[in-house]
């Protein structure tokens, strides 16, 4: 651990002028920068108006006492990630415990030891700085629900098993009017293409977990299970195609490269899990469903629909959503032919 | 017993800095009278949760400082109100004479 980790912002609460006073010196001398409140109401005033590393907070104080703006903080979404640290006298101990066991980050006791108070203050920044670099890194691939859920549940879980639809999206084809493609013109297609395809997996509750090439894959109904992840997957896929309808009708407009995807979507029990090291990690999914949904993708460019799906998929289809029966295929790595069936545009 | 305890007094300076000690020490002196007087309002009135908040406030503070003999009457004056008795006899008198006396000391330590 660093010695003097980067300085943060904190929120001293304390009604006791003395003691806000103290705290606000003491940290300041350790390179933070410290705001002060008297009690809980100005506290949430200034929470709720500023951002914040970490907030040390009391819990006797009139107007609104520590539990209530403990609570308060952790029911409100943009408030509960900053941790509280609560302070506090050697005989509240039976406070303090209620405050750990509602979501506290730690305690101190009052007077306050002043190397206690850096390390855990340290500590605390420490685990933000750390909470907050990985949401981050997750929210580029998953939606704020999924995100949210993998922070809340931790990184250090071992794999489970997972019903899930697999989706797996590729660019079939460019088509493109000018004699030569301009690399530049590409870099700025895939671009808009990830935008637009990775809005309609998000709003659809899927993960993108990967990306390769002009291809990806997104996983629904994992690791927050939903039971409708097919009928999800395969929503998000008519969706998928009818943003590129419309991307490509833009394009065609300032005569650029236009494109044809594929799509193949695979539902049923996967292994799903956090893979990587400790410094990059993703949450991915596999097993025969993957396998199985990357092979149906590929066979999009053998017959002419982009949306191709397994049976156990189209079993779990409402009745507003078509789907065609193409026959059993044999696939690389299957004994068995898999029944195929290829969905209706709308 | 010496009416501050040193090391406490030493831990705090070490806390704050020793530029801000005397900070600290002159929100103290203005903020117990306060306190007390505060209690005296709250015994008149039979208010126990205002009389055991400002009994906790002055017992926290004279902790900080190390004044042990004035956070142990505070304490005792909060472990009261908690249980709901506020018959403290001459209690609060003996703590303004405490505070008196810390006080002194305490303006004597300022820098």
């Amino acid at each position: 651990m660093r010695s003097r980790p980067d300085p943060g912002r904190l929120l001293v609460v304390d009604d006791n002028k003395v003691n806000r006073i103290l705290l606000a010196r003491g940290l300041e001398g350790h390179g933070h920068r410290v705001e002060t409140a008297e009690n809980g109401r100005q506290a949430l005033e200034k929470l709720r108006s500023d951002s914040f590393d970490l907030v040390l907070l009391d819990i006797e104080m009139p107007e609104m006492n520590g539990y209530q703006v403990l609570e308060t903080c952790l029911q409100d979404p943009d408030l509960r990630d900053i941790p509280i640290i609560m302070t506090s006298s050697l005989d509240e101990l039976d406070s303090v415990v209620r405050c750990i066991e509602l979501g506290a980050e730690d305690y101190l006791n009052k007077p306050v030891n002043p190397i206690l108070l850096r390390a855990r203050v340290n500590a605390s920044l420490e685990k933000k700085r750390l909470r907050d670099e990985q949401r981050k890194l997750l929210h580029t691939f998953a939606t704020k629900e999924v995100a949210d859920e993998l922070l809340k549940s931790g990184f250090s879980l071992g794999g489970k098993y997972a019903d899930a639809s697999i989706l797996f999206a590729d660019i079939r084809s460019y088509t493109s009017y000018a004699e030569r493609e301009d690399p530049a013109e590409i870099i700025e297609l895939l671009n808009d293409y990830f935008a637009l395809m990775f809005d309609a997996v998000a709003s659809y509750h899927g993960t993108v977990n990967q990306m390769a090439g002009d291809g990806f894959m997104a996983i629904f109904g994992a690791p927050i299970h939903r039971d409708d992840h097919c009928e999800q997957a395969v929503r998000a896929a008519l969706e998928m195609i009818e943003l590129v309808a419309g991307f490509n009708i833009e394009q065609a407009a300032q005569n650029k490269v236009q494109i044809k995807i594929g799509i193949g979507i695979a539902s049923g029990r996967v292994i799903a899990g956090y893979t990587g090291t400790q410094h990059r990690a993703t949450y991915t999914c596999v097993g025969d469903t993957v396998n199985l949904a990357s092979r149906i993708e590929s066979h999009t460019k053998v017959v002419d629909h982009p949306i191709l799906i397994d049976q156990y998929t189209r079993e779990g289809l409402p009745d507003d959503i078509r789907a065609e029966p193409l026959g059993p295929m044999l696939f690389k790595g299957k004994q068995q032919p898999i029944n195929i069936f290829a969905v209706q545009l709308r | 017993m010496p009416l501050i305890d040193q090391a406490t007094f030493e831990e705090l300076k070490q806390m704050s800095g020793a530029e801000f000690i005397d900070e600290l020490i002159d929100a103290f002196l203005d903020d117990a009278p306060h306190m007390i007087e505060q209690m005296q309002i709250a015994l008149t009135a039979g208010d126990v949760e205002s009389f055991r908040r400002n009994a906790h406030s002055l017992k926290s503070n004279a902790n900080t400082f190390g004044a042990t003999e004035l956070g142990s009457l505070s304490k005792e004056l909060e472990l009261m109100a908690r249980a709901n008795n506020l018959d403290v006899g001459n209690r609060l008198d003996v703590l303004r004479a405490a505070f008196a006396e810390v006080a002194a000391e305490l303006q004597e330590m300022r820098t």
